[in-house]
């Protein structure tokens, strides 16, 4: 049975006079259990709408249809009670854009501890998650520092230790990597990486970089709230067209390669990071 | 701007900074207190030896305690001269009388009592409170202090809850108000110059922005903390728990010793009394 179970989900947000304004239209998905997924789209597309969904997160579901099933249980029904909520949020864990609108407390490990101790955890337990999480994001040495004095890249690896204090099973990256420089979005890339590698933690990362998006194992391409392409990065990277028709650009390689494979260069395999781009070069010249 | 500190913070390693944030209050308090119950000259003194003890236990420099006096001086001056001329006294205590200014010994005695009872006052309550103890420590101590009220449904978690955040958000809206005014002077606005007037009129275009921007962070912040499960102070743990140690206890003996000894100073009256 699939982790997440989204079935024809429909969203409307209202606007000020009340009418309803579609976001997300007939969405059906299915999301295994250690998956890595990469939700592409251009802006406006749906995605954060998307995410808050899966946390129940958003104000008002007046204009919601449709079934959100999260391990067997259906989020959206009306029966759904507090508790059932905070078990889903603890389960499932969001990781937002701006770094320091998601951090609470004025010292890094006590703000790891916000999730545990809203969980109502003994202490023992909360410093345990605490130290491990901060060790999981190479950050144990800055337990004790005041988050405004921290980089971008640190400042969004404490707080995705908060929420791997929770110990999630899946976590949601709302393009996280969006305010960092290249060196923070390395940091937070090959940290969301190992989380998925060694905790078998399932990922959504939202992104607007496709650099970031042929790394994952599936990528996902919103349109206008329609689900436009599902599949591997290879299989999205060669729809070029479909892509521009999303708003969204080739990786930098993989249009290089598909432009020279165009003029008549016989090339093969896959292009979609610069390492797979110079295998098949090489050996194309060798031929 | 990484550089902000918050409050009047001195780091330093001393007992006093090492004491209980809920014990310092506390302290506080009762030092407050008893530089109220001073009345003669031995307990005036006896309270100002304390303050000189203080300082040089919490090793707070006294170039810091000296620029946090200034700001009362005029203050002090202020009540000082009132209590000269202002203060009747015996008629064979007269010092000097010219037309309609009398000023007799107990008015000097008066405004010094009351010079040492402020800048005691103020040395005590900053060093427990304020040099010694980070904001963060501070309101957590007050929170836990409070907490009985929480039966009275007082929303104690909730203030702590607010001080925290704010506490956290001021270095990033200062920061943010820096670069506001950066990218309006950098579109010709003039902050420094013109009447009061028009240095009020210039300063709307950084407030708008830096009140949007305010809110939307307030909307994120409350959207990740309700992720992060948060629902009040509703069945909420915490990690670090105070703990008062020997040392504290220790502390809160020694006031009360010190409680006592103003006391009985002042049973016994030595000169004039206040
Ligand atoms: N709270 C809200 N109320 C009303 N409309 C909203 C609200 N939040 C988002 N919208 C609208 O819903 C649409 C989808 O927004 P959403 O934030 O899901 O897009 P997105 O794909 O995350 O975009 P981006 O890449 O810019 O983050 C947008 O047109 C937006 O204006
Ligand atoms: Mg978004």
């Amino acid at each position: 049975m699939a982790y997440i179970k989204i079935s024809d989900l429909n969203f409307s947000y209202r606007d000020d006079d009340g009418n309803f304004i579609p976001v997300l239209k007939d969405i059906s998905l299915e999301i295994e259990k250690g998956e890595y997924i990469a939700v592409l789209g251009h802006n406006g597309s749906g995605k954060s709408t998307l995410a808050k969904l899966l946390n129940m997160v958003i104000d008002d579901y007046e204009g919601m249809t449709g079934k959100i099933e999260i391990n067997g249980k259906d989020i959206t029904s009306p029966e759904i009670t507090e508790d059932e909520i905070y078990e889903l949020r603890k389960d499932v864990g969001m990781v937002f854009q701006n770094p320091d609108n998601q951090l609470v407390a004025t010292i890094v490990e006590e703000d790891v501890a916000f999730g545990p101790e809203n969980l109502g955890l003994p202490r023992e337990e909360i410093r345990r998650r605490v130290d491990d999480a901060l060790a999981t994001v190479g950050m144990s040495e800055y337990a004790r520092h005041e988050p405004h004095r921290l980089s971008g890249g640190q400042k969004q690896r404490v707080a995705i230790a908060g929420i791997i204090a929770m110990m999630p099973e899946c976590m949601i990256f709302d393009e996280s990597t969006a305010m960092l420089d290249p060196i923070g979005r390395k940091e937070v890339i090959e940290t969301i990486e190992k989380l998925n590698r060694e905790r078998h933690i399932t990922v959504l990362s939202i992104t607007h970089y496709m650099d970031e998006a042929v790394r994952a194992g599936r990528v996902i391409v919103l349109n206008d709230g329609n689900i436009l392409l599902d599949g591997t990065p290879s299989y999205i990277f060669s729809k070029p067209d479909l892509l521009r028709e999303a708003g969204l650009d080739l990786p930098q390689c993989a249009d290089l390669m598909l432009r020279l494979k165009k003029r008549g260069i016989p090339l093969e395999g896959d292009f979609n990071t610069p390492e797979q781009c110079v295998r098949s070069l090489l050996n194309a010249l060798h031929k | 701007m990484k550089g902000i500190v918050l409050g009047q913070y001195y780091p330093a390693d001393s007992v006093i900074h090492r004491l209980d944030p809920r014990i310092k209050i506390i302290l506080a308090l009762i030092y407050i207190v008893c530089s109220f119950l001073c009345r003669n000259i031995f307990s005036f003194v006896l309270l100002f030896m304390s303050s000189i003890v203080l300082i040089l236990v919490s090793r707070i420099p006294l170039k810091i305690v000296f620029r946090s006096l200034r700001a009362i001086i005029f203050i002090m001056l202020f009540t000082a001269v009132l209590n000269v001329f202002w203060t009747k006294g015996e008629p064979e205590n007269l010092l000097v009388s010219w037309k309609f200014i009398n000023i007799y010994t107990e008015g000097i005695y008066n405004a010094v009592f009351i010079v040492v009872r402020i800048v005691s006052m103020i040395i005590g309550s900053s060093i427990f409170m304020t040099y010694t103890t980070t904001p963060i420590q501070l309101t957590d101590g007050i929170e836990r202090l409070l907490s009985p009220l929480k039966k009275l449904h007082v929303p104690v978690h909730e203030f702590a809850m607010m001080m925290t955040i704010a506490l956290r958000f001021i270095p990033i809206i200062v920061e943010e108000t820096q670069k506001i005014m950066s990218a309006q002077k950098a579109r010709g606005a003039d902050f420094s110059s013109g009447s009061l007037m028009k240095r009020a009129k210039a300063l709307v275009p950084v407030l708008i922005p830096l009140f949007i921007s305010a809110f939307r962070r307030a909307g994120d912040l409350a959207t990740a903390m309700t992720c992060r499960c948060y629902r009040g102070g509703k069945g909420r743990t915490k990690m670090t728990v105070l703990k008062c140690r020997a040392r504290d206890y220790v502390m809160l003996a020694v006031s009360a010793a010190f409680t006592a000894a103003v006391v009985v100073i002042n049973i016994y009256s030595f000169g004039y009394t206040m």
